[in-house]
């Protein structure tokens, strides 16, 4: 009981950290531009069944995680038409991809590899245990800079504040909005591609388990700021991490934790910060608004 | 340099406009003047490419243009400020100026080459306002001086301004009309679209006339004057100033003693205000929008909860400061609120069912039992669509399909149908063409010959100083001067406003 706070349980919550703060990011850019993003489960599982899949055809995890980019962007990008361009409801829609990525990996699983369940494993030194965890360390700060300091930053947060502003000053309402949602495509797509063939080595089915969620709740615990994005993460990160610890350990009366118990953690977190939190937290003002030039 | 050829704008069944012509000479101050649904707006929104036409054509500096966006109308030398500030209010000026047409590269934003070139903008043209300053902090007047100098940091050649002065106070229109002038001087066109005669009359050179989506008439300025230009855009001869007889007032019918209301965040509200209504008279309220009146009215009108309002309000001599807003009602007070489309009106439902709200537990919504009176309602919106005015004459429409003063008609019908001892009334005229004003003033005036003793809050000067009895001037939550609306100056009540009364007071 004492051992499990150390060194092993940080890096831990790193790792698991991960694939959050990707989606996260993506989340951001997308709600940023006033796009909400619910569909960032969905995306994750496109990026995570095309990793594992083109990883074991390619034998390279480089073109894997570009699969997984691409897949990702592509699934994103039916949202981003359904929302900006025939102004759907953007939670109907993105709970609409998630329903879709439940069920077109098994098919295709199912049509390439003769398993629903699961992909064929990629061989370990195929694997990218790594690399993911880079980018998403760079990515913050590469966020930030690309938000606050460059024109396409600018007009993102304007997009997404005013876009009737936006446009008055000659900007592309749109076009700000495809870029962003294909931008959290891509990014949920790498988030996605950790999962499978960085922290796993196969595709199985709904692995992201709530992750795309999770992180779609350290977006707005985080206040939609990078860095503070990043803390929200890692903070669930890091309960994830106690509660795989935890899985095992004995009271002192020596009954065992029931690992449901122990593994409903991170959700109960989540429910409690957003409970919490949300309150203080301002969403971007045109977030979940299609932008309509005519009335 | 800029002229419109029978541009042509349908909103579904609407014709906003009709082959409309406008031309608008280089270096000229250019008015568009029209009532409310005119197509001033939408005509501008099309030279901005807002909107695009129907049909017809668009030339600038005598060439045929293609705007589509507002992206081509800006690189053609076009910028417009339009009524409601077009500003991004989580960012600071600077960023609000550069927007879309930022200095430096993609890479990364000059924000120093920005603040400097804004700087220069500034003193050219004596704007001043801090580069780094967050828009939310600004003032509307600021606000304004920023969209200004956006469209100057576009190189705008021609400005369009949909209706500037509304927001502003007589002092800030003074010094507004001093920028437009030294504009004027620098070889810059202005279009200024506005419905305030007075205002056409002080700074344009030309003026077009809009009336139900056409053109009605083109005059240079110097060679009209207000009732010339108020017929063209009527359609008929307009009383400009409302005739009324002197005030006869009886008891007190509202006494306020030091009422307070707090707001979050601390700074306004209304702070210590005492002040008595009378039986047929008509106390006017004046001040720069913020700074009160709306917590005085909605605390009269039982909207405040008690824990947020300190002092003492009388109502014929009872306390009425805890009672709520449906016990007031009762008691004969009626409110029509400031902003119609939050309090005055549901605007899915249709006119029946709004010509009830407040009123929907008795007579006539409810005769017996659990049940509405549906024709009973029916009758009751018919009859205030008979005598106020309301048109489309059509209980079963939406109000929202119904224009601004139509709307305001069914509350005002719906409001005096109580026969009330005392209206609170705010902004009884704002987005209301002139036509329905002369009525909605006329009806006042009648109501308060009938003994109803009437506070009114206007943004207006003009309809405040015309309409009131007595005057109040509201300046930070605080009532700091009583004048007489009929001898008192617009600088004499515009310096009150400002909290400049005092100053000299003191």
């Amino acid at each position: 009981m004492n051992n499990i706070f150390n060194v092993g349980l940080l890096l831990s919550a790193m790792r698991l950290a991960t694939p959050l703060l990707l989606a996260a990011l993506g989340g951001l850019f997308s709600e940023r531009s006033g796009v909400i993003n619910i569909a960032l489960e969905g995306l994750m599982l496109a990026g995570a069944f095309t990793a594992a899949a083109v990883t074991w055809y390619a034998g390279s995890p480089w073109v894997g995680l570009a699969s997984a980019v691409l897949a990702g962007a592509a699934i994103a990008g039916i949202h981003a038409l359904a929302c900006i361009r025939y102004r759907a409801d953007q939670v109907v829609s993105g709970t609409a991809i998630n329903i879709l990525l439940t069920g077109v990996p098994a098919l295709l699983s199912g049509a390439f590899f003769l398993s629903t369940g699961s992909t064929p494993q990629v061989p370990k030194e195929q694997l990218m245990p790594y690399t993911p965890i880079v980018i998403a360390a760079v990515l913050v700060p590469l966020t930030y800079y690309v938000l606050y300091y460059t024109p396409f930053g600018l007009r993102l947060r304007a997009v997404g504040e005013n876009p009737e502003a936006a446009d008055a000053a000659g900007v592309s309402v749109n076009g700000m909005r495809y870029a962003a949602v294909l931008i959290s495509g891509a990014l949920a797509g790498i988030g996605g591609a950790y999962l499978s063939i960085g922290q796993s080595s196969l595709f199985t089915r709904n692995m992201s388990a709530g992750r795309g969620f999770i992180a779609l709740a350290a977006l707005i615990f985080g206040k939609w700021r990078p860095v503070q994005t990043m803390l929200a993460c890692l903070l669930f990160g890091f309960t994830e991490a106690v509660a795989i610890q935890l899985q095992g350990v004995h009271l002192f009366g020596g009954e065992e934790i029931p690992t449901q118990f122990v593994q409903i953690i991170p959700y109960v977190l989540t429910i409690v910060v957003l409970a919490g939190f949300i309150g203080t937290s301002r969403a971007p003002r045109a977030l979940g608004i299609a932008y309509q030039k005519e009335k | 340099m800029l002229e419109l050829r029978a541009i042509t704008k349908r909103f579904g069944e609407v014709l906003a406009n009709d082959h409309i012509d406008i031309k608008v000479e280089p270096g000229t101050i250019h008015a568009i003047v029209g009532e409310n649904g005119a197509g001033k707006s939408t005509a501008m929104r099309i030279a901005y490419g807002f909107y695009t036409a129907d049909s017809g054509e668009i030339l600038v500096d005598g060439e045929p243009r293609q705007i589509q966006t507002p992206h081509d109308a800006i690189r053609l030398g076009i910028g417009m400020v339009h009524q409601h500030f077009m500003l991004v209010d989580t960012m600071t000026v600077a960023e609000n100026i550069v927007l879309g047409a930022e200095p430096g590269s993609a890479a990364a934003i000059d924000l120093a080459k920005a603040s400097e070139e804004i700087r220069a903008l500034s003193n050219e043209f004596r704007l001043s306002v801090d580069p780094h300053a967050l828009v939310h902090d600004l003032s509307v007047g600021q606000q304004q001086r920023v969209e200004l100098l956006k469209a100057l940091y576009r190189h705008a050649r021609l400005l369009i301004l949909d209706e500037p002065t509304a927001v502003l106070t007589p002092q800030e229109v003074e010094e507004f009309f001093a920028i437009l002038r030294r504009m004027r001087e620098q070889g810059k066109t202005v279009i200024i679209i506005t419905h305030k005669l007075s205002e056409v009359l002080a700074i344009s050179d030309d003026v077009t006339v809009m009336r139900d989506g056409r053109v009605v008439g083109r005059v240079k300025t110097a060679e009209t004057g207000a009732a010339e230009l108020a017929r063209m855009m009527v359609g008929r001869d307009v009383l400009l100033r409302v005739e009324k007889p002197d005030a006869k007032p009886g008891e007190t019918v509202l006494s306020v003693q030091r009422l307070s209301v707090s707001v979050a965040g601390g700074e306004r509200g209304l702070r210590d205000v005492s002040f008595e209504v009378r039986a047929g008279e008509i106390v006017g309220v004046a001040g720069v929008e913020g700074n009160g009146q709306t917590e005085l009215i909605e605390a009269l009108a039982g909207l405040v909860p008690p824990a947020r309002a300190g002092g003492e309000v009388l109502f014929r001599g009872r306390d009425i400061t805890k009672a709520n807003a449906r016990d007031r009602y009762e008691m004969g007070i009626a409110h029509v609120p400031e902003d119609r489309h939050r309090r005055g009106l549901l605007l899915d439902f249709d006119l029946s069912e709004n010509s009830i709200l407040g009123l929907h537990y008795r007579k006539p919504a409810v005769s017996a039992g659990p049940l509405l009176d549906l024709r009973g309602i029916r009758a009751r919106a018919q009859e205030i669509i008979r005598d106020f005015d309301v048109r489309p004459a059509n209980p079963d429409l939406p109000a929202r399909a119904l224009s601004g003063g139509n709307q305001q008609k069914l509350i005002i019908g719906r409001e005096f149908g109580l026969n009330p001892k005392l209206l609170l009334i705010s902004q009884p005229t704002r987005g209301v063409d002139i036509g329905a004003i002369e009525f909605i003033h006329r009806k006042l005036v009648e109501l308060r010959d009938e003994g109803c003793a009437i506070l009114l809050v206007s943004a207006e000067l003009e309809e405040v100083t015309s309409l009131a009895d007595r005057l109040l001037v509201i300046y930070h939550g605080r009532i700091v001067g009583e004048v007489d609306p009929k001898r008192a100056t617009q600088e004499e009540i515009g310096l009150l406003m400002t909290g400049g009364g005092k100053a000299n007071a003191e």
